[in-house]
């Protein structure tokens, strides 16, 4: 272990190295999960175009767009928190990270109110609605309730650890020589952001 | 690892790389708004890869941190990128 000195100051169980390629390790998990979950979308959409197409204009491409707009400014806030740590301003990381968890709760809240309305119409999984809905009709919207819903928690997830990382930022456990808690939060509010930049083009703007 | 320097990314950069993602989504959006047939669906996927892209190299450090990353990520895609064609390969010819 002696030749393997990494760290300048810190205990000798800690590799933050390590720790990163284990957060990567489990984004291809996520990645490889959603992926597969597009295949079947696509697969699906392949053979019911008709359906699919005009089951896509319940959607609100306004909704869907600012839902982008929204996680696309989370995900710079926190690069620049992870930045602004770097260069030890503990003062605007804090604040990122709080832009971050308001902006994360505001795509919540749209995507309750969009589903809220779907629901309010009888349109949910299980519902007779949608069991009277023809195949393509079906396959559809039971793809956008899962994939848009396991989404919506990673983003819960998401926000849980960005939480966790801003209240270790304020006790001080989270600092400018020691902040791999915040990078790996950080990849995973990204992976979030990534999923999204997939999902919105395939559910919202099919033509 | 010790000798890897810890590149800061300038807080300018972030700002840049968000500015191109929204202006890029917002091409998306006007794109599929035109009637281009099955090309609509190319151009979304197309510039969604673009924004993927940008996202991992920028936002998750991919072209700043150690190449090793890099690697592991590219790999992945590939293997993904595998899999999609061999089930279209599938279903195009069954």
């Amino acid at each position: 272990m002696e030749t393997m000195t990494h760290q300048h100051h810190a205990d000798a169980h800690r590799d933050d190295t390590a720790s990163k390629i284990g957060m990567w390790l489990f984004i291809f998990t996520e990645i490889l999960l959603f992926g597969g979950l597009f295949i079947v979308y696509s697969v699906y959409r392949h053979m019911n175009p008709v359906a699919f197409h005009l089951a896509h204009e319940e959607l609100s491409i306004t909704m869907g767009f600012i839902n982008t707009i929204i996680l696309l400014v989370s995900s710079a806030t926190v690069a620049i928190s992870i930045s602004a740590i770097q260069k030890n301003d503990r003062k605007l990381t804090l604040l990122m990270l709080g832009i971050t968890l308001l902006l994360a709760l505001t795509f919540l809240v749209n995507k309750y109110f969009e589903w809220g309305g779907k629901f309010e119409h009888g349109m949910y999984p299980g519902s007779e609605l949608m069991k009277n809905l023809s195949n393509g009709d079906m396959l559809f919207f039971s793809l956008y309730f899962f994939m848009t819903g396991l989404h919506g928690v990673h983003i819960i997830v998401g926000m849980v650890l960005l939480g966790i990382t801003l209240y270790k930022v304020k006790t001080g456990a989270v600092n400018s020589g020691r902040y791999a808690l915040l990078e790996n939060s950080g990849l995973y509010w990204h992976l979030v952001d990534l999923i999204w930049i997939f999902l919105f083009p395939l559910f919202y703007l099919i033509h | 690892m010790e000798n890897e320097k810890h590149h800061i990314v300038p807080y300018l950069t972030h700002i840049m790389v968000l500015l191109g993602l929204i202006v890029l989504t917002v091409i998306t959006v006007l794109i599929t708004s035109v009637e281009l047939g099955a090309y609509n669906t190319t151009a979304a996927l197309i510039i969604a890869s673009l924004k993927g892209a940008v996202v991992l190299l920028y936002f998750m450090h991919l072209k700043f941190d150690h190449k090793i990353y890099w690697v592991m990520v590219s790999i992945v895609i590939a293997i993904f990128a595998a899999v999609i064609m061999v089930t279209f390969f599938d279903y195009l010819y069954r």
